[in-house]
């Protein structure tokens, strides 16, 4: 049987307070990585683990932090993404709001592993509840010196800020979200140099994402070797699965790293609606490729999402039934990331706004023939040859939608109408 | 504390104060309830960077509003779960109850409609914020109950000066 420990405290009253973090044995990894460990010990006890990084990409988070130069002048940064912008994804937001010390913790232990004196968690300006709770963590977490000058009488000092955003998907794209927080528009930035070497004000700045930081306390308690045991060696760990849409039990599961998809929508989460069947299933936020029904014997992990041609994403899961329309479905999904193209590069800049032309005509059953043919152009056109991966996750979401249904793309040009109105 | 302390407070905990545009943006619309010009360039003094700076911010993130919005924003998720779950029907309804549009502001000053990406709240989908608050699992009837305990709560409200008021907090 799986134990829960990132959303062990989630449904605990009082859950984000201190006394409820400390009667669950919170703050100890921290009290025992800086009596025990070194920093470069808990950067190779992350690196033992295999913790890839929670936000999407799936980097593992000990060779990132092995990254930042060991010398220099400079201060260090670690930041917090708690953007969370990836549609069908709450993961972290739930973090903040009910256990926030978690996330302190976490920031703390890995602030100290790399060699920073401050984190700046950028929260996305929606989250005024997570903003809230947050800021009460940090204020208890001083009082009780686990933050601030000579944290638990160690000589390692340490300051959280909270950067709120304001509306911006983009930055939860690493360098754009550094732009922003040096106060600028949130446009990606040209990489190399990356931000280890030169991020947040040109010094050496760790970008982790809230759950991936709130693995870490964990880790130096039980071991990389309990981290590692939980799920595919490649890419094991404990995991935040967002489930949501046409579905009976939308919500928050932890579970194993890669269980099966099909057991994840059918079993936790009831599956679909009374009378209902599933269609397909997006299995990490808008940008991962939708998959079709017969597909759901995948395993949930960042390896087995790649082979079968998606990816794990932000772990947001949207299930759709066989009531919904695929072409508005893909409509609403790039309209979305048209929405948030910053406008730095064309094609995904003009792309996008052309593909979005094109997919409302259709599903207003005034497509014609050949746009089909125009959209796979421009996913052509946009895949690969953008600054950053949102004209990416764009192009891929879109080619998979019409791979996998492009009968009912072509029956709405065909029939002149949406056969689902 | 005043605004420019507000302001600068925050300014505090950036080694350069372009980085406390934002923070210094959200602080001013929150006292203002909008960015107007002169806001923007209030913001630039107290802060002592370029003008351009803060309007640049100012007109790219959507949070920030340098137009006046209504005493209540009514913020309609309609990104993918929770159009699934009917947020549609949800927008049409406020549409018809309000006489307005998304995207504009009832007469009296009272509503203003969006639709919004994702609000990161898909577990109670369909959703939709108003101020600080979220409101999830909706349907046509919560709905219909919100609008009426905003109204009564706008009825309680002293004074007539609708662009100042601050939403209600928790």
């Amino acid at each position: 049987m799986f134990e829960p420990v990132l959303l062990k405290n989630i449904d605990v009253p009082d859950g984000h307070l201190l006394a409820t973090y400390e009667a669950g044995g919170g703050y100890q990894a921290l009290a025992k990585a800086l009596r025990e460990h070194t920093p470069d010990e808990v950067v190779e006890l992350v690196k033992q683990s295999n913790l890839r990084g929670r936000g999407g990409a799936g980097f593992p988070t000990g060779m990132k932090w092995g990254f930042v130069p060991k010398r220099g002048d400079k201060p260090k940064y670690l930041c917090c993404n708690a953007d969370e912008g990836e549609p069908g994804t709450f993961k972290d937001r739930i973090i903040m709001e009910r256990d926030p010390h978690q996330l302190v913790e976490g920031l703390a232990v890995s602030a100290y592993a790399i060699g920073a004196e401050t984190a700046y968690v950028y929260v996305r300006g929606e989250y005024v509840k997570a903003i809230r709770r947050l800021e009460q963590a940090i204020a208890e977490a001083r009082e009780k010196g686990y933050l601030g000058d000579g944290v638990l009488g160690s000589d390692f000092n340490f300051t959280i800020h909270i950067h709120c955003g304001a509306g911006a998907y983009i930055c939860g794209e690493e360098t754009a979200m550094l732009e922003s927080l040096e106060g600028k528009r949130a446009q990606p930035r040209l990489k190399p140099p990356f931000p280890a070497v030169a991020g947040l004000y040109a010094s050496p700045t760790v970008i982790n994402n809230v759950e991936t930081l709130a693995c870490v306390p964990h880790i130096v308690m039980r071991g990389p070797h309990w981290f590692r045991a939980i799920g595919p060696d490649k890419s094991p760990g404990p995991k935040l699965y967002c489930v949501s849409g046409q579905v009976k039990k939308p919500g928050l599961y932890e579970l194993p790293m890669g269980i099966p998809l099909r057991e994840l929508v059918e079993d936790h989460a009831g599956g679909p609606l009374p009378g209902r069947g599933i269609k397909a299933v997006i299995p990490g936020g808008v940008s991962a490729p939708i998959i079709p029904r017969d597909g759901l014997d995948v395993g949930m992990d960042f390896d087995s999402l790649a082979a079968a041609g998606s990816m794990l994403g932000s772990a947001g899961v949207i299930v759709v039934d066989d009531s919904t329309c695929m072409v508005k479905v893909a409509t609403r999904i790039i309209e979305f990331f048209h929405h948030e193209s910053c406008g730095k590069c064309t094609p995904c800049r003009e792309g996008l706004n052309w593909a979005v032309k094109v997919l409302r005509r259709i599903e207003a059953g005034e497509g014609a023939p050949g746009d089909l043919e125009q959209l796979d152009k421009l996913c052509k056109g946009i895949f690969g040859n953008t600054f950053c991966a949102l004209g990416d996750g764009a192009a891929m979401g879109l080619r998979a939608a019409l791979a996998h249904f492009r009968d009912e793309f072509a029956a709405h040009i065909d029939e002149r109408r949406c056969p689902f109105h | 504390m005043s605004m420019r302390e507000k302001i600068e407070e925050a300014a505090a905990r950036y080694p350069d104060q372009r980085s406390a545009i934002m923070p210094a943006l959200l602080i001013a619309q929150q006292e203002h309830g909008h960015l107007p010009g002169p806001v923007l360039e209030e913001v630039a003094d107290i802060l002592g960077v370029e003008r351009i700076w803060v309007y640049e911010l100012a007109t790219f993130y959507t949070l920030f509003h340098t137009v006046p919005v209504g005493m209540f924003h009514l913020e309609l998720c309609d990104n993918v779960s929770c159009m699934l779950c009917g947020s549609e029907a949800l927008l049409k309804h406020l549409e018809e109850v309000l006489g307005i549009e998304k995207g504009s502001t009832t007469p009296d000053g009272l509503f203003t409609l969006s639709t919004v990406e994702c609000l990161g709240a898909c577990e109670m989908a369909p959703v939709m914020q108003v101020g600080d608050d979220y409101h999830g699992n909706l349907d046509v009837g919560r709905l219909d109950a919100l609008l009426a305990r905003l109204r009564a709560e706008a009825g309680q409200a002293p004074g007539d000066d609708i662009a100042a008021a601050a939403p209600p907090g928790e």
